[in-house]
């Protein structure tokens, strides 16, 4: 339950964070915290309390592995997150250099030249 | 035909590999190499059209596997129906002239085998994101298209374009983390990611009502967003006006309609159907969306940002008819995505071209073009026409459509504001014609001339195709709609196409 109410913390905090934070560095945090609430959201989807890691024994029975292992699917899920989530950072840190080269500020609300 | 699906992602992956590969040697097989891929992608889709097979493959040959009487899908998804069908034509034909256009257009930016590697990037995630048969394949192509364009956003590096880039950036993160939490709630609740799975659990009533809400709530802000429905539509007039032309053309012609129309279609209609609050919320932003675009745009002077304004006005009336939930709401608004594509691409592809002539976005600098430029600007007129619903271009049908759709449904007052929509969409476009094609010829535009062929041959047939669907639709058409429309709106079909297949 700790977790699940520490997810949701997180989860509201990278929100937050992404969009009202006005310096941009400060969003490109909030993103990266969003990110990884995203991705534990997905590890407490597929976690079993006692359970061990997905790897099949040779030998063993699908009903028996179900029954001892936590479930592979959404680590499998989490793994394409994260390299999608390192794109998306990256970007994004190119941007705000890109940003910072031309307005002399990483300051959101100066960054303002588009109108209407 | 079913298994040669997955080359609608092979070919333009391919394209966007081999563009990085030649930067080094050769730059300028870039423009080649891509024409030709637009080429491939233009006849597959041509051909994916003609097949009537409709079915499912798992790429890479990964079949079920089969366990003590419990069948396993090892492999990812790969689905062609009808609705896969129309977008991937709809793609390939506005994806074609774009490339052609952008060979020219490009000519004056550096780096222009980045922009064909990004350009092809951008479409191999919108063709994935059409054929998944699979949620979290079809977030992974949303986040492939969706790099793509949030880069082909800020290709001038300039100040503006960083910062509309940015701002695209950070909203698009905010949509995909809705998706994504969204497709991760759906499989806790119903153990699938498998579309066809899922589509049988939620009839099978496995899945609690408050919790469909909540996931189709999630799911219906993160597509919204990325189809810029009205009160998550902030991005939008700042990120497509200042891609380059033919990015602008991609970005309104199709990236909102795949990444948005497409996936609400196919989530909503196929998979978790359609509750009486998806409807509701439709129908509300939907309405929001058609006045606040189009009030948005009649007070706008830069010619590119009026076209991002009226991108969120017509796509209010996509979704209304989508709220409709009947078949003929679904056909109607199937085919004003369609005819949108076709006519805003048209628009924006021009709108670069007279940019380029009259170095100049501002309607008001520009002036009697249509004696200085006519072939360019004969096909603004076409689009501009088409977009205003004149018959008898495929605008007026498709708004016909939806406001015939709308009454039969019951909704008069949405109806109602659709047709006062679709009368100040006629006034906006009168304004630009009357700005900036007809009346007197500034004297900074006398030595001004029309731009080359490569430039205006595209731009012209996307013009000639609005008028071609607005006749000849009732041909073959409007059989193609149905049968997308019929292909979306049977969850059993979808079910039966995809297990059917394993």
């Amino acid at each position: 339950m700790t977790m699940w109410a520490l997810l949701i913390a997180f989860l509201a905090v990278g929100f937050y964070g992404l969009l009202a934070k006005r310096n941009v560095i400060k969003k490109i945090l909030g993103l990266t915290i969003l990110d990884h609430a995203v991705n534990l959201l997905l590890i407490m989807i597929g976690y079993r309390h006692g359970g061990c890691a997905p790897i099949r024994l040779p030998g063993e029975d699908h009903a028996g592995f179900v029954a001892r292992s936590v479930d592979p699917i959404p680590q499998a899920l989490v793994l394409t997150s994260i390299v999608i989530g390192l794109g998306i950072t990256m970007l994004m840190v190119a941007l705000a250099l890109r940003i910072r080269q031309c307005y002399r500020t990483l300051d959101g609300t100066e960054v303002n030249r588009l109108k209407g | 035909m079913v298994h040669l699906a997955p080359l609608f992602v092979a070919i333009p992956l391919g394209a966007a590999f081999l563009s990085l590969l030649v930067k080094a040697v050769a730059p300028r097989v870039a423009g080649i190499l891509s024409v030709a891929a637009a080429a491939a992608l233009l006849f597959l889709a041509v051909v994916a059209l003609l097949g009537v097979d409709s079915g499912a493959t798992a790429a890479g040959g990964w079949g079920a596997v089969s366990e003590g009487g419990v069948v396993f899908l090892g492999g990812i998804v790969v689905v062609l129906d009808g609705l896969s069908r129309l977008f991937l034509i709809t793609v390939a034909v506005v994806a074609s002239a774009v490339v052609v256009y952008g060979v020219k257009y490009m000519a004056p930016y550096t780096g222009k085998p980045l922009y064909h590697s990004l350009l092809w990037l951008m479409i191999a995630g919108m063709n994935g994101v059409v054929i998944s048969g699979d949620l979290f394949n079809l977030y992974v192509f949303l986040e492939i298209g969706g790099i793509a364009s949030y880069s082909l956003v800020a290709f001038g590096t300039k100040g503006e374009e960083v910062e509309a880039s940015f701002k695209y950036l950070v909203l698009g993160c905010v949509a995909s983390a809705a998706i994504l939490i969204a497709i991760a709630l759906t499989y806790s609740a119903t153990g699938a990611l498998n579309m066809a799975d899922v589509a049988a659990a939620v009839a099978a009533g496995k899945v609690p009502d408050a919790a469909l809400f909540f996931v189709s709530a999630l799911f219906l802000a993160g597509f919204g967003l990325k189809a810029a429905m009205m009160p998550f539509h902030a991005w939008l007039p700042d990120a497509h006006p200042s891609a380059p032309a033919p990015i602008s053309a991609m970005l309104s012609g199709l990236l909102i309609k795949t990444l948005g129309i497409y996936a609400i279609v196919r989530i909503f209609f196929s998979v978790l159907g359609v509750g009486w609050h998806a409807q509701v919320l439709l129908l509300a932003f939907g309405s929001i969306s058609m006045v606040g675009g189009v009030f948005l745009a009649l007070g706008q002077d830069d010619f590119k940002r009026l076209l991002a304004y009226h991108s969120i006005s017509q796509m209010g009336f996509v979704f209304v008819a989508l709220g409709v939930n009947t078949t003929l709401g679904l056909v109607a608004g199937l085919f004003h995505a369609v005819n949108h594509a076709l006519f805003k691409s048209a628009l924006f592809l021009s709108s670069g071209s007279l940019e380029r002539i009259t170095g100049t976005r501002k309607l008001s600098e520009m002036g009697g073009l249509v004696r200085r430029a006519p072939m360019t600007s004969l096909a603004t007129i076409g689009a501009a026409l088409s977009i205003s619903g004149i018959p008898p271009f495929n605008g007026f049908w498709s708004k016909l459509l939806i406001i015939v759709a709308l009454v039969s449904g019951g909704h008069h007052a949405v109806a109602g504001i659709a047709g006062l929509t679709a009368l100040m969409t006629l006034m906006s476009f009168i304004k630009v014609q009357r700005k900036a094609l007809f009346g007197a010829l500034p004297e900074r535009l006398a030595g001004v001339r029309e731009v080359s062929a490569v430039m205006f041959v595209p731009v012209l047939a996307l013009a000639l195709l609005c008028l071609a669907t607005g006749i000849l639709w009732p041909l073959g058409l409007s059989d193609l709609l149905d049968r997308a429309a019929a292909a979306a709106g049977s969850v059993g079909d979808y079910m039966g196409l995809v297990t059917g297949g394993r």
